[in-house]
Parts: C-alpha cells; sequence; structure tokens
C-alpha cells in the first residue's frame, strides 16, 4: 500500500527515505524522483491546482498499478499543490525494492503516469503579473505511453 | 448534477462549480457540454473547442461518449500538468 500525499507543506525528502527502510532487512534499493520548480524566462512562483479527492485516487491507482508490476517494498507519493517559488521541490517518487531494477524502472513509470494520469495543473506567474497555463506536451504523452 | 471547472475552464465560465439541472435529451459528456457552452458568455468561451477539454465523471477521466445522470458530479478542465 503506497503512501500518497497531497499537500501544500514542504517534505522532507530524507525523512520520507528514511521511512521506507526503517525496520527492515528486505530492502536492496530506494529510487527516487525529486521534481522541482525551475525559474525559467523570469518565472516568479508556480500555482498547483488540482482536483480534491479524483487526485488521491488517481495517484493511489497509478501507485497500485506499479505494486502490481514490480516486486516493491514501499512506495511515496507527495505531491505540492498551491503557489510554489523557484528552486522548491513539488512532487517526490520514492519506490523500494530488494533489486535496484524494479527501484528504478517503476520509478520512472510513476512520474511518467503522474505527469499525464493526476488531476493537477500549473499556472506560471512571471515578473509584472503575467500568468499563463503550462500546456500539457506531446512528450509527455509519450513517456507515459512506453509503460 | 453538480459540475466543476479547473485551471483556465474555471477561469472562463467564472466559477469553479454549479448545480444543474439539464433536460432529459442531454445523455452523455457531449451533449452536456453543448448544453452548458449556451448557459453564458463565460461558458461558450470555456466550451468554444472541445478537443482542448477533457472531463471526469464522479472523479474518474471520462470520454464524451461517457453517460451522465442527475446524481453525477461532472468535471471539465484541460489535459493535466501535474508532475
Amino acid at each position: 500500500m503506497a503512501k500518497v500525499l497531497v499537500q501544500a507543506a514542504p517534505f522532507d525528502a530524507g525523512a520520507e527515505t528514511a521511512a521506507l527502510t526503517a525496520g527492515r532487512t528486505d530492502v536492496g534499493g530506494v529510487a527516487s524522483f525529486l521534481g522541482a520548480c525551475r525559474s525559467d524566462d523570469g518565472l516568479e512562483a508556480m500555482v498547483l491546482e488540482h482536483y480534491p479527492g479524483m487526485t488521491e485516487r488517481a495517484i493511489e491507482r497509478i501507485a497500485e498499478e506499479a505494486e502490481g508490476r514490480w516486486p516493491l517494498t514501499g512506495c511515496t507519493v507527495i505531491h505540492r499543490v498551491g503557489r510554489i517559488l523557484p528552486g522548491e521541490p513539488i512532487v517526490l517518487v520514492l519506490t523500494a525494492s530488494s533489486h535496484r531494477a524494479a527501484a528504478l524502472e517503476s520509478c520512472a513509470f510513476l512520474i511518467d503516469w503522474l505527469k499525464t494520469k493526476a488531476p493537477f495543473w500549473k499556472r506560471e506567474e512571471f515578473a509584472g503579473g503575467a500568468e499563463r497555463w503550462v500546456e500539457a506536451r506531446a512528450e509527455d504523452d509519450a513517456a507515459a505511453a512506453r509503460w | 448534477m453538480r459540475v466543476l471547472y479547473f485551471a483556465w475552464v474555471r477561469q472562463k465560465v467564472g466559477i469553479a462549480e454549479e448545480i444543474v439541472a439539464p433536460p432529459a435529451e442531454v445523455r452523455d459528456v457531449a451533449t452536456l457540454v453543448a448544453w452548458l457552452a449556451a448557459r453564458s458568455p463565460g461558458h461558450a468561451a470555456a466550451f468554444a473547442n472541445p478537443k482542448q477539454l477533457r472531463a471526469a465523471v464522479n472523479q474518474d477521466f471520462a470520454t464524451p461518449d461517457h453517460p451522465v445522470a442527475a446524481n453525477d458530479e461532472v468535471a471539465f478542465f484541460p489535459p493535466v500538468t501535474g508532475g
């Protein structure tokens, strides 16, 4: 059963990683993806909107899919919402398994599916008050389709 | 029927959600889109290009031919951009 959190607050990637191995001796590796906010084109902030209820369900289903495809000993997905500043973390995906291939592959799978199958929307705010909604990218659809 | 709007769809419609009672001929997502589009200029702008929209019925992604009923929660939004 994956740990899934959708929250405004920052997260502690180190503490979350430690929690996946605490008290266990069957974990051979933990893979991680930490997505952060870049300051491209003078971006001042990223505002993440989501669909409360559906978001958590969608992520839990994606995590269940990962747990069905790979022998995981643990899985954590934390996605922030609200206003996020450049340099701050947005999303954390952790997968633990007895062997590295399962951890690494399932981690890549989770972030690829998360980007295209979980109801989040990013709005970019720029200096001077300009703003724009981030558009979905065909590359993300292709990355999700390879699994 | 509870209808929710997210991201630029919400901005164009001008509200985040509304309770509606569409007529019997509204049977699926596509006919609901056509009916909602006639409610206000904001709705019309939001639904001007249905190909840019995605929908969910009762919090599951749904295609235009997915049926809708009186007690459903239906949401409209752009393609997702999280991660």
